[in-house]
């Protein structure tokens, strides 16, 4: 951790020879500060202007200032309260429901599903083993998106015989999520699975408990917090995927909150529905807001990088 | 890594559980396996072989690995590989097909559905029997007929039921129905388009004058692959080449006298199908073909190509600087650390939709936070260069922070005695930057920066909620915007509805994406390789 500040200002001192040591360091966090206070001003601005935009009682973006406009504070949630308070109009709950629903059954279908197949790459040696893990990272090189088209003509070939998983329904979209980012979450997890020490397990095959009973009482256990942090990181990134959702979900009912922020507020009139969609975007950032800064550190350290987006 | 002392299962599992978890999962299996069955068929008859093949495939799979001993680990993952197949494996097969066919509006079905569809429809028959009628009507509103031969022989009728042989004059009361009014002979009329009376292998088609049999108009052989409209006579053949049934002698009469005639002038046309009666079909490298060569593409190609390099490029130096600099900025102990680390993070921490239309709407020309703050700043959005600008400046803001992380990381990790030797041969500050920790720094951070690439190459969500792709490239053939990238392009053909959906083009440009990411994939390769040799060096 140790930095490079330190050292190499030894060094310059000789060069600049008119600073003491302790003035150049004076003047580096000087700089240091004016340089970061300039970008949190450039990162935080959107953000401000969003959450002020959504307490803007006139709703739209010509009578927006910085500092809402304070006369009668029962105002500042207006456009929550008409956001709502028209389901028929703006079916927002519904939204927030379809999101909620096909991010946690997606969240928990990755890690039931991804789970065993992880333990199974960890502990067992087999033949095959490593070419069949190299085949799934090969395979991810793909990106789910660009098969966006075969992936909705295949939903809509399935959905005129299984209704529950064709286009234009959550399972559908449940469905390609899950099995979307299979082949990476299988590694990351595998990884995790890695740093369990294995005398715990040989314990237990030892003691004569079975490899399933070894699964279910000591490997899932020992690994609890981070299966919830994957958990956890996959519902953000599902509650927050906009492509798939909008290639695949047609009507109103079943959108997901992202689609319905953009379809019904973006694509038309625009600048007069404008503190509606703050609201609606304050109210749907809030979820991702709070795990990152609760999960900041581990994020931060990286670990989890891979199963973030990007 | 994963050498096992648990190669072998162990011995000491208990009998009778054995029993019992053998029996279950082969209840499970056949219940899988009834399933997938009932779906395959399903699919074939519909002629929807590729679904129902990988179907198979995928089944076959799961039960090879339940049912042999030795596949044992592999159990574990059946649940998983079946999605795998499903949800990336066959989509990226189905992709290629369909690049290879003209899969689009027009050829949406399969020809076994088209043919069926064309199968059920009916005409009134010239010749025939023709019934004069009389309606009938009872207290629950339903109509029946009684229908009147020339012959003199009569039927009684109930909706879609039997006729059944009446005689006598026409009663005013008949089997709980009596005789319509008028006005009830008339609703009936207006609705005889969608009321069809009779049982299905003879039904019957009611007009003002008369009562006829309807008859199939259209029948499919098999053996030449042509279809004969009845009604008319004529006999159209599949032509497999450009998915069409195509009325063949009008076609070669045509060709005898002008060579370059064409097949696709002389399809089916039929109501329904107002550019003819088309099905799906293997059509070769024409998608690709239209990519490369088409002259009234190739104008707003190349420009859609090249936006989405620079696009990419500039996204990632942009954001891999900025993120940079923040890291090198935030080295070492200061005070309020941490209150700027989470504050800097802020704009990885919200859903980029949500984002990006929030600069949508600062960048608003009329109204926009940017049109108040700078006076006589010109609508953004209605230039190509500016809002190309304003992408780049929105995609730094979404993408430092995430180089800001993993920047943080790779410094850290540097060790220090390496800036002293540095010191000690008197390197000054900027060449121990240059010739220490950049270096190193792209060890680590080198393919990051390509996965970064390769997702800026197809970040359509910023695009799409930015502009849409537009400002609007003016002679496009296909619609398409000054700032669409390669996959908001491909959505723009396949989803959008302007000019009509054509998934085989839309695919073949996905196919022709991935070949430069996965080129650009291994290049990562060869060029991670090189910079662990530059790293031993140092």
């Amino acid at each position: 951790m140790s930095s490079i500040s330190q050292p190499i200002g030894q060094v310059s001192r000789v060069q600049q020879g008119g600073l003491t040591f302790k003035q150049r360091r004076q003047l580096q966090n000087a700089v240091r500060y004016v340089i970061l206070t300039i970008l949190i001003i450039f990162a935080i601005f959107p953000v401000l202007w969003i959450v002020s935009a959504s307490l803007n009682p006139l709703q739209s973006m010509a009578s927006q200032r910085l500092i809402p406009n304070v006369s009668d504070p029962a105002l500042l949630l207006k456009n929550y309260t008409d956001l709502l308070g028209n389901p028929d109009r703006y079916p927002f709950f519904r939204w927030l429901l379809n999101s909620t629903l096909v991010a946690s059954v997606t969240a928990i279908g990755i890690v039931s599903i991804t789970a065993p197949a992880a333990y199974a790459f960890s502990r067992f040696n087999f033949k095959g083993r490593r070419n069949l893990l190299l085949f799934m990272l090969l395979v991810q090189v793909f990106p789910n998106l660009l098969a966006m088209v075969s992936i909705f003509l295949m939903l809509q070939q399935l959905g005129v015989y299984l209704p529950f998983i064709g286009f234009n329904t959550p399972g559908g979209l449940i469905l390609v999520y899950i099995g979307g980012a299979m082949g990476t979450n299988i590694w990351l997890m595998k990884g995790f699975f890695d740093a369990i020490p294995r005398e715990l397990d040989e314990a237990a095959l030892v003691d004569g408990a079975t490899i399933v009973q070894t699964y279910i009482r000591i490997i899932l256990p020992a690994a609890r917090p981070i299966l919830i942090v994957i958990g956890v990181l996959s519902f953000v990134g599902i509650f927050n995927e906009f492509v798939l959702a909008r290639v695949l979900l047609r009507d109103k009912e079943t959108w997901t909150l992202m689609v319905g922020l953009y379809v019904n507020f973006v694509s038309s009139n625009f600048a007069n529905q404008w503190g509606l969609f703050a609201a609606g975007a304050v109210i749907g950032m809030l979820p991702t807001l709070i795990v990152y800064l609760v999960l900041q550190d581990q994020i931060a350290s990286g670990t989890t990088a891979g199963a973030v987006k990007g | 890594m994963t050498t096992g002392t648990l190669t072998r299962q162990p011995s000491v599992q208990p009998a009778i559980p054995g029993v019992v978890t053998l029996v279950l999962r082969y209840i499970g299996l056949m219940v899988v396996d009834a399933f997938a069955l009932w779906l395959i068929f399903s699919l074939i008859n519909d002629g929807i072989w590729e679904l129902a093949v990988a179907i198979g495939l995928i089944t076959l799979f799961v039960n090879i690995i339940n049912l042999r001993p030795e596949l044992k680990p592999l159990r574990w993952m059946s649940p998983a590989f079946a999605l795998l197949a499903l949800g990336v494996i066959y989509p990226i097969v189905y992709t290629v097909y369909v690049a290879f066919t003209n899969y689009g509006d027009g050829h949406l079905l399969t020809k076994t559905q088209v043919v069926r569809l064309l199968e059920s429809r009916t005409f009134v028959p010239e010749t025939g029997v023709r019934y004069r009628w009389e309606a009938f009507i009872n207290e629950a509103g339903e109509y029946a007929l009684w229908l009147t031969a020339p012959d003199g022989s009569a039927f009684f009728v109930v909706g879609q039921g039997e006729l059944q042989p009446v005689s006598g004059d026409i009663p005013e009361t008949f089997q709980g129905f009596r005789r319509a009014t008028r006005a009830e002979r008339t609703r009936l009329l207006t609705a005889a388009a969608t009321q069809q009376f009779g049982p299905e292998d003879n039904r019957l088609s009611v007009t003002r004058d008369f009562v006829a049999v309807l008859e199939q108009r259209f029948s499919y052989d098999r053996a030449t692959d042509s279809i004969t409209d009845r009604q008319t006579g004529a006999v159209f053949t599949a032509d497999d080449e450009i998915g069409f049934f195509v009325d063949r002698a009008a076609f070669e009469a045509a060709r005898a006298q002008n060579p370059e005639a064409r097949a696709s002038d002389f399809v089916m046309k039929i109501e329904g199908f107002p550019a003819g009666v088309g099905y799906r079909t293997v059509i070769g490298f024409t998608n690709f073909d239209r990519f490369f060569n088409s002259p009234a593409l190739r104008g707003p190609l190349l420009s859609i190509f090249t936006w989405t390099v620079v696009f990419a490029f500039s996204s990632v130096a942009s954001t891999f600087a900025l993120g940079l600099l923040v890291a090198l900025l935030m080295q070492g102990k200061f005070f309020g650390r941490r209150f700027f680390r989470t504050m800097l993070i802020v704009p990885y921490a919200i859903p980029a939709l949500i984002s990006v239309v929030t600069w949508r709407g600062m960048f608003q020309p009329q109204f926009g936070v940017f049109s108040q703050i700078i006076p006589g700043l010109p609508n953004v959005f209605a230039d190509g260069t500016l809002t190309r600008i304003a992408i780049l400046i929105v995609n730094l803001w979404l993408g430092y922070p995430y180089f800001m992380l993993v920047c943080s990381g790779a410094l850290a990790a540097i060790p220090a005695d390496l800036y002293e030797a540095a010191q000690v041969d008197g390197a000054n500050r900027f060449q121990a930057f240059r010739f220490i920790t950049l270096p190193l720094l792209l060890v680590s951070i080198g393919p990051l920066l390509i996965s970064s690439f390769t997702f800026n190459f197809n970040n359509y969500t910023l695009i799409a909620a930015f502009n849409d792709g537009n400002p609007v490239i003016a002679d496009s053939p296909i619609p398409a915007g000054q700032t669409d990238i390669l996959i908001s392009y491909t959505y723009r053909i396949a989803f959008s509805g302007q000019g009509g959906a054509d998934f085989g083009f839309a695919s073949a440009i996905s196919i022709i994406i991935f070949i430069i990411v996965g080129t650009v994939t291994i290049m990562q390769m060869g060029l991670t390789r090189r910079w662990e040799e530059v790293s031993r060096n140092v």
